[in-house]
């Protein structure tokens, strides 16, 4: 009784270790980055400066103070509520965005073994998609509160394109799991570790590059961000869903977002980036696992630099377009991808 | 006849956007390593700390000028007044002591909240005694009141002028002027 007590007890304080370690420390502190780094990045390519006045002293730091001065504003200013039957609804809106999205990271495996996933759930994906897609709870429940027409209008788009892309997103990740043959994350992980033709790693991305543009493309849209940014929509609907939210509340739908784009590089990683595998470097010293957890960080990084790049390249899409790129284009691929993996496999079965 | 505009239909490639898009990623990036590495397209000035100069023929805020005895050179002949399109030049006229100048302005008077910067006053003045040349943007103030340019306001940034009252130069006895 005794011992299981206590069992339980270092279990708790483990997860607590790995959850603040992983997702406040690593996540939030990269979410909170992102809100730097995008204004800064599309700054430099636009061939404009970016934020830069903030300073401590003599001291500017390219703008990184902005960090540090967004929140000490956003804490400071009137927490607007509009005329609103559902106040409550209009309060637990931002929380709502905020909890899903720092909630996948439970089971994501950052590095090597049990020690480096803050859950190892035999259904991880399921458990991501499951719980990611409570997102659009969130914006619909905001845009509804909002007791305004721009922000229903937005919220209304933001539904019809998250439960469109969910389908497709779905189906584009099945092939993965059919080749790896588990659904478990970390399993996934450890099936990318070996090669074929002696070089080339059998990371998802070259087993299934088909399956990575319709999955990045979809979790982009997932996201709400641009060119998917149909919901928000500055120049139809004023912000859109969030028009409403002022202070701490849009600054928590702000991070949520930045969050989702780190999770979108964390799951794109584990299973197209072969997670925090080096392609030749197998062990367990603890020097090796530390190289391990900083390439599952640095490809996280390049697929977060991705989508920074993406969202600053593209235009943006029409209603209209975004939704048929999802019914008539991403979900067909997603389907046929799906068939012909099954074939394939089936065909090295056989022989 | 209408304008029949020519469309260009997206071929398959360009459908497809896969390959546009990263040709598009291609672009971005390459733009911002380009501006990382120099910031050679960057044309923003930074405003407190870099100005631009303005152009010579930049027109500022007003200012009087003066005789070589310091004495403002306005004879208060309201031709500025005159031609002012936005009718914010006030001038009361005084008789001067001395015969020679005839009359000068006791109160002058600019409201900048109305002047439009044009510089008529500037041309229709005959002895050269207010011009827009200072080079000075014009100034923000707390309130209306502070917009009203007196004279003495004018004066204090005008200078000698080397025109000659009445029409003559004479160049050797204004040498020594910045103007
Ligand atoms: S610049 Fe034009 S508007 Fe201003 S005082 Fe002179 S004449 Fe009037
Ligand atoms: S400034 Fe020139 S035009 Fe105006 S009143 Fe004086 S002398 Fe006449």
């Amino acid at each position: 009784m005794h011992i299981t007590g206590n069992l339980l007890l270092d279990t708790i304080l483990m997860a607590a270790v790995k959850m603040v370690g992983f997702v406040f420390v690593f996540v939030m502190g990269l979410a909170t980055v992102l809100t730097w780094t995008e204004r800064k990045f599309s700054a430099v390519l636009q061939n404009r400066i970016g934020p830069n006045r903030a300073n401590i002293g003599k001291m500017r730091a390219g703008g990184l103070f902005h960090m540090i001065a967004d929140p000490i504003k956003m804490l400071t200013k009137e927490d607007f509520t509009p005329d609103t039957p559902n106040p409550y609804l209009f309060r637990i809106a931002p929380v709502l965005a905020l909890i899903p999205a720092l909630l996948v990271f439970v089971v994501i495996p950052f590095g090597p073994g049990d020690n480096f996933q803050i859950s190892g759930v035999d259904a991880g994906i399921l458990f991501i998609f499951g719980i990611a897609s409570l997102n659009v709870y969130s914006s619909v429940i905001g845009a509804w509160a909002s007791n305004n027409k721009w922000s229903l209008m937005g919220g209304l788009r933001i539904s019809a394109q998250m439960i469109s892309y969910e389908v497709a997103i779905g189906l584009s990740l099945c092939g993965i799991f059919m080749i790896y043959g588990s659904v478990d994350l970390q399993q996934i992980v450890i099936g990318q570790g070996t090669t074929f033709w002696g070089f080339i790693p059998a990371w998802g991305i070259f087993l299934q590059p088909l399956s990575f543009i319709l999955y990045l493309t979809c979790a982009i849209a997932e996201n709400k961000r641009a060119p998917f940014d149909v919901g928000e929509a500055e120049a139809e609907l004023t912000a859109g869903w969030w028009t409403e939210y002022s202070a701490m509340g849009f600054a928590v739908l702000a991070l949520s977002e930045f969050i989702e784009v780190v999770m979108i590089g964390c799951l794109g990683t584990t299973l197209f980036l072969g997670g925090w595998q080096i392609p030749g470097v197998q062990g367990s010293t603890p020097g090796i696992i530390v190289l391990q957890i900083g390439a599952f960080i640095l490809k996280t990084l390049i697929l977060v630099w991705l989508q920074l790049t993406i969202r600053w390249t593209l235009p943006r899409f029409r209603y209209d377009q975004v939704m048929r790129l999802g019914w008539r284009i991403l979900l067909p691929l997603a389907l046929a991808n799906l068939v012909l993996t099954g074939v394939v496999l089936a065909v090295i079965d056989r022989f | 006849m209408a304008k029949v505009v020519s469309r260009i239909e997206p071929d398959f490639a360009r459908q497809a956007y896969v390959v546009e898009a990263l040709k598009g990623v291609g672009i971005v990036t390459r733009q911002f390593v380009r501006n990382i590495f120099g910031r050679k397209d960057t044309p923003t000035v930074q405003y407190p700390e870099e100005r631009k100069p303005y152009a010579a023929r930049f027109r500022g805020r007003h200012r009087l000028m003066r005789r070589d005895d310091g004495q403002v050179r306005c004879v208060a002949c309201m031709l500025c007044a005159t031609a002012c399109p936005a009718n914010c030049i006030g001038i009361v006229a005084a008789e001067h002591g001395n015969p020679d100048i005839e009359k000068y302005p006791t109160r002058f008077e600019i409201d900048l909240l109305k002047c439009i910067y044009c510089g008529f006053c500037e041309e229709a003045c005959p002895c050269d005694a207010i011009r827009l040349d200072s080079g000075i943007h014009s100034v923000p103030s707390m309130t209306r009141r502070d917009q009203k340019a007196g004279v003495l306001n004018l004066m204090a940034i005008g200078a000698p002028s080397i025109a000659m009252q009445g029409g003559e130069f004479k160049a050797e006895s204004h040498g020594g002027d910045s103007h």
